[in-house]
């Protein structure tokens, strides 16, 4: 479904993604882990066309989008959240996401339709779909859902989900990632996630890669990827390296 | 509120709304001074013109260069019929066009790179100075600084030429396009468009990643209301049967657009109707008690009116009306 070649930004000097080269299959989660700084929300970027590629090559079913603008790419199927949230502030929750499904859908929708499958999104996140409760009043978790529910609105093939917060205590990561899980089976959307904490990721992802310093050191099954040297070696460092060999459980747990 | 009491102060609106129209509509039968009927006509074209600019004003696009739109409508339709003989029927639209392309060739490079805010603002009002220097440079046809007139033709009253003797016909036109104005207002107030620019205003990035073609959608809003301010100002060259470059271009005409539509609240339909109730009605007080005298002063008054209104008044004399009629409405509905 999406076919990442070479994929590398620069932000002058720097470089942020390197190289970085995957496929996803249509219908899976793809888990996406590293440390800060990584590249993680850049690759995302990239994708969907918030930033350009410096060099490199992604195709969604076939078609390049590379340097397509972001409202392209999202008409196409490919939707995102943003790692910290980016509300409409002065709009209500319904209206939010009923322009998301709007324009994400941009000439396929009608206004009714639009409204209505705002009505889904925001209740499929457990969100008021009143058309008065507005984003000011939502805390980290209820701007999270708010993010996911306007991506979902545009009906979206893939979903980029940036998740990776703190600030969310574990029940709520629990919800989140059951939610995450729904949209999959209910919808059947391919979801790329990114997660800073492994746990609640590792049980729900069908595969996970690990970026670390704008390259790719990882991918596989949770299991694999959890046991990997230089996963281990990038998440805890060398010590916990020793640990592990010294018959500790294998793989990082939070 | 009980939903019968939305109703009744709905139709409570309505009412007064059709009640205004029709005083309106038999206001030249009452009997009122051509000077009356003067200023009813310039508050109406007027209204007309801030309405126009606040259809994008209040969406975040704040151009300080609105006199261009308004001077290539005044002197496209008054240019033709002088030069070329062709009818103010065709002139105006053709002003309006004119005025359209330059809103796209202006607004396709400020919107693809993302000048917004206070450089958007800066770039329009470097183009209202282009175009009222441009007026100023082809002064062999436009009179320069000096001014123009249309023909007269015939006796001076012709739909044709769409020029009045009496006060009347031009009074019915204005009202009937300032109408026009407020219903322009109300749809773009209940279209998708709207929520498309408020994103648009709040977080581009955001906006884009959700399909807004953010481009587009702020062109297509620049464009209605470069129209609009150059049928306003074709409208205004056929009234007065003059234009220069100081009263339908320029900054100074920039400015008073913003001011005017500041005052009056740019957030609701009638704001700018009202901010050109107010500033024209101040013109005229300060111009008959002061007469000449104090050229200029008008202006230093306006801006020190400017600068108390956006500190005290920031959604202007109407907003704050309404502000306050909303509170009062729940402090009634609290006892
Ligand atoms: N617009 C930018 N300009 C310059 N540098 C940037 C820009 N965006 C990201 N970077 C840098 O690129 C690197 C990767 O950032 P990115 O946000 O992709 O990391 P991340 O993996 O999402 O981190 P986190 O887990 O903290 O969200 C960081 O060093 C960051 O400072
Ligand atoms: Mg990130």
């Amino acid at each position: 479904m999406l076919v990442v070649d070479g994929i590398t930004k620069n932000f002058g000097g720097f470089v942020a993604v390197n190289g970085v080269s995957f496929e996803v299959r249509a219908g899976e989660i793809l888990g996406l882990i590293g440390p800060n700084g990584s590249g993680k929300s850049t690759l995302f970027n990239l994708i969907s066309g918030a930033l350009r590629a410096s060099a490199g090559s992604v195709k969604f079913d076939g078609q390049e989008i590379a340097g397509m603008p972001p409202d392209r790419v999202c008409h196409l199927g490919v939707a995102r959240t943003f790692q910290i949230p980016r509300p409409f502030g002065s709009l209500s929750l319904m209206e939010n996401v009923a322009l998301s499904a709007f324009f994400g859908q941009e000439g396929k929708v009608t206004r009714p339709q639009a409204w209505r499958q705002a009505e889904e999104a925001l209740a499929l996140v457990n969100l008021p779909t009143d058309g008065v409760a507005t984003p000011e009043n939502l805390g980290a978790a209820g701007l999270k859902k708010l993010e996911l529910a306007r991506a979902l609105a545009t009906q979206p093939r893939l979903l980029l989900a940036d998740e990776s917060l703190g600030g969310l205590d574990e029940a709520e990561m629990d919800q989140a990632a059951d939610m995450l899980d729904r949209v999959r089976r209910e919808r059947g959307v391919t979801i790329i996630w990114v997660e800073h904490i492994m746990g609640v990721l590792m049980r729900l992802v069908d595969r996970v890669m690990v970026l670390d310093h704008g390259e790719l050191i990882a991918e596989g099954l949770p299991r694999e990827v959890a046991a990997d040297r230089r996963v281990i070696e990038v998440y805890f460092g060398r010590d916990y390296e020793a640990h592990g060999e010294s018959g500790q459980p294998a793989g990082p747990e939070i | 509120m009980s939903l019968g009491a939305v109703n009744t102060g709905l139709t409570g609106a309505r009412a007064l709304q059709a009640a205004g129209i029709g005083v309106l509509l038999i206001l030249p039968f009452l009997g009122g001074s051509d000077y009356f009927m003067h200023i009813l006509i310039q508050v109406l074209i007027w209204a007309f013109i801030y309405t126009s600019w606040a259809l994008m004003g209040r969406l975040g696009l704040v151009s300080l260069g609105h006199g261009a739109f308004m001077g290539i409508g005044a002197y496209t339709v008054v240019l033709l019929w002088n030069f070329l003989g062709i009818t103010p029927w065709l002139g105006i639209p053709i002003g309006v066009v004119l005025a359209v392309l330059l809103a796209l060739v202006i607004g396709f490079p400020c919107f693809r790179f993302r000048i917004v805010g206070h450089y958007f603002a800066l770039v329009t009002l470097a183009l209202g100075e282009v175009v009222r220097l441009t007026i100023i440079a082809l002064r062999d046809h436009t009179g320069g600084s000096l001014g123009l007139t249309p023909n007269r033709f015939g006796d001076g009253t012709s739909w044709y030429a769409l020029q009045f003797a009496d006060k009347e016909y031009f009074y019915y036109i204005a009202l009937a396009v300032w109408l026009a104005g407020l219903g322009i207002w109300v749809l773009v107030d209940r279209s998708m468009m709207r929520y498309a620019l408020i994103a648009v205003g709040e977080d581009e990035g955001a906006a884009a990643s959700l399909g807004i073609r953010v481009t587009v959608q702020k062109l297509r809003i620049t464009a209605l209301s470069a129209a609009l301010t150059a049928l306003g100002g074709g409208l205004y060259a056929q009234y007065l049967t003059y234009v220069n470059p100081s009263i339908v271009s320029g900054v100074t005409v920039s400015l008073h657009i913003v001011f005017a539509v500041i005052v009056g609240g740019m957030f609701t339909a009638f704001g700018p109707t009202v901010g050109a109730l107010f500033t024209i009605t101040l013109s005229e007080i300060l111009r008959i008690s002061f007469g000449a005298q104090i050229i200029g002063l008008d202006l230093s008054i306006y801006g020190l009116l400017l600068i108390l209104f956006i500190i005290f008044l920031p959604k202007g004399i109407l907003g704050s009306l309404q502000d306050l009629a909303a509170k009062r409405a729940r402090e009634a509905k609290a006892d």
